[in-house]
């Protein structure tokens, strides 16, 4: 992970928007459910690879993208990626220091941190959903962590 | 600021403030932002020009199963477009002659009521809209729709489609709009069962092909196959419209309420094209405003996106679970009177087709005189004639003050 990058900023945009793409495609509900939440991911990646490039303002407008994508109540996920990103950036050293597995178990806590702080908003908002295929998505989020750090390495250190 | 500086994060010079101290700041601000959309309508106009700025992205998602679908249509043989054809042909007839004695039915119905001429079909007019393949959130019932605000489209309005009742819209942009269905959990609809007149609510489950009614006593009159029409209560959809029929009763020993399953008449499972309604007002048929009374009654059919109360219309159904609707449902059944199952039969009980038939012949015929005639002042009449028809505790049933009021056209 090169954090010498000159300017990983256009990067960071693209990729998260090709993961905004990818979590809003329509998919058939099975396979709806156990979507990692990409746009998450990346917002961690970019936060442990290069935390001064987007950090959390890259964290909060991509949760506020999702509010209005996903019709939640405008700040809902703004708050819980803005927190997570906010834990990631300040540990990033520390995470990123860690091998592929034990960062996937970190992920998997961010993203329940995460999806919690979504669940109780929801509950504070008034519009509960207390399903339990709602955290499944942290489970295959993990699951993803390891090809996804490799996908989007690639992408700001082509070589 | 050095003070938040924590853990093992360095500011980099020239960069500002620390990660701590942005996410206090960001912390707030969405806070703030929550707060505001909470108390609804403070950031309307900003979710408006949000949703504005998401719809290109939103269809460019959509243009890859927009592509398939159209190379479909092309390559659409002869043969199969003939057989279609015959079908809709065969279907036209059936509708045509169902509806036949439609309009003498109209005007019997209206001297019933007193007035000199037939009503006017409840729905004035409506559109269509395509449903933009588009995933909002996998655990809800949502769906995004292509026409938005520049159409007309307010929110809270009813969502429809040839079988039966879809949902409401709940957020409106420019081009856009987001649609809540029947079954989504937190969608409620008043309805009455069609054979016997009692009141109830309609619930979503969260699955597509099933809605519950839990409000309705253990000991209430309601067996599978019967048809559920909503109520006209509840300010967004007018009363008569076919909402789902009954699959399944259980009778619980322990538990007060019967347990009731309904499967929804419209096609949630294939939604592909919707329509969207505008009512007319002063309609005794029209949806009556129930916790807030007339002004969200009268607002709703005034096509008017500014209109934002409406918010209050589409949370009273759909957002508070809690007691609202325990008691809107006591209120509901308390008024299944005799005036209501004069009211049910009023509205042919499969009529769906045959009603989407009769509008398109009263668009086109008999509207222009209704308009000629009444003052037409359009936006503030609307505003105030159902006024005397909303006072939803009152007699939300025969009154029909419809022969002074302006049935107002909408171009």
């Amino acid at each position: 992970m090169s954090v010498r990058q000159s300017e990983p900023r256009g990067r960071m945009l693209l990729t998260a928007l090709v993961a905004l793409i990818l979590s809003v495609l329509p998919l058939p509900h099975w396979l709806a459910v156990a979507r990692p939440a990409f746009l998450v991911l990346t917002v961690l990646y970019w936060s442990i690879a290069a935390p001064r490039a987007g950090g959390l303002t890259l964290g909060f407008a991509s949760g506020l993208a999702l509010d209005v994508f996903r019709g939640a109540v405008l700040g809902q996920h703004a708050l819980a990626l803005t927190t997570i990103t906010y834990v990631a950036v300040r540990e990033h050293q520390k995470i990123r220091s860690k091998p592929a597995f034990q960062q996937a178990i970190i992920v998997f806590a961010a993203l329940a941190v995460y999806e919690f702080i979504l669940f109780a908003i929801d509950g504070w908002s008034g519009h509960p959903l207390t399903s339990p295929l709602r955290w499944v998505h942290t489970v295959t989020g993990a699951i993803v962590w390891p090809l996804a750090t490799a996908v989007l390495e690639r992408s700001h250190s082509p070589r | 600021m050095a003070a938040f500086a924590a853990g093992s994060y360095r500011p980099s010079p020239g960069r500002g403030a620390s990660p701590g101290f942005r996410f206090t700041l960001y912390a707030i601000l969405a806070i703030v932002l929550m707060f505001l959309d909470q108390r609804r309508g403070w950031l309307e106009q900003a979710r408006y020009y949000l949703s504005a700025a998401a719809y290109p992205l939103q269809l460019a998602v959509n243009s890859p199963t927009a592509a398939w679908r159209w190379t479909e249509q092309i390559f659409e043989t002869r043969a199969t477009l003939e057989a279609e054809n015959a079908v809709l042909r065969q279907r036209d007839r059936a509708l045509e002659l169902r509806s036949q004695r439609f309009e003498a039915l109209a005007r019997e119905n209206g001297e019933l009521r007193g007035l000199r001429d037939a009503l006017p079909p409840v729905a004035d007019h409506w559109i269509v809209a395509e449903v933009v393949n588009v995933e909002l959130n996998s655990l809800r019932q949502r769906v995004l729709i292509n026409r938005g605000a520049r159409n007309g489209i307010f929110k809270g309005q009813a969502v429809m489609d040839s079988q039966g009742l879809l949902g409401q819209t709940m957020h409106v942009g420019p081009w856009s709009a987001e649609v809540i269905l029947l079954t989504d959990p937190e969608h409620a609809v008043p309805v009455q069962i069609e054979r016997t007149g009692v009141r109830t609510i309609a619930v979503g489950t969260g699955d597509n092909q099933s809605l519950a009614l839990p409000y309705l006593q253990a000991n209430a009159d309601v067996k599978p196959g019967d048809l559920l029409v909503t109520s006209g209560l509840g300010g967004v959809f007018p009363q008569g419209y076919p909402v789902a029929r009954v699959t399944e009763v259980r009778h619980d020993a322990v538990q007060p309420s019967a347990q009731v399953r309904a499967k929804p008449l419209a096609q949630l499972d294939k939604l592909h094209e919707v329509m969207l309604v505008w009512f007319r007002p002063d309609h005794p048929a029209a949806p009556i405003g129930l916790a807030g009374g007339s002004t969200i009654g009268s607002n709703l059919t005034t096509g008017n996106p500014d209109f934002q109360p409406q918010a209050v219309a589409a949370r009273s159904t759909g957002g508070q679970p809690g007691p609202s609707k325990a008691a809107s449902a006591k209120a509901a059944s308390a008024k299944a009177t005799a005036s209501t199952a004069a009211r049910t039969k009023a509205a042919p009980a499969k009529a769906a087709p045959a009603k989407t038939k009769s509008k398109s012949k009263s668009k086109s015929g008999e509207s222009k005189p209704e308009g000629a005639q009444k003052p037409s002042g359009a936006g503030p009449a609307a505003g105030t004639a159902p006024a005397g028809t909303a006072p939803a505790g009152t007699a939300p049933a025969g009154t029909a003050p419809a022969g002074t009021a302006a049935p107002e056209t909408h171009p």
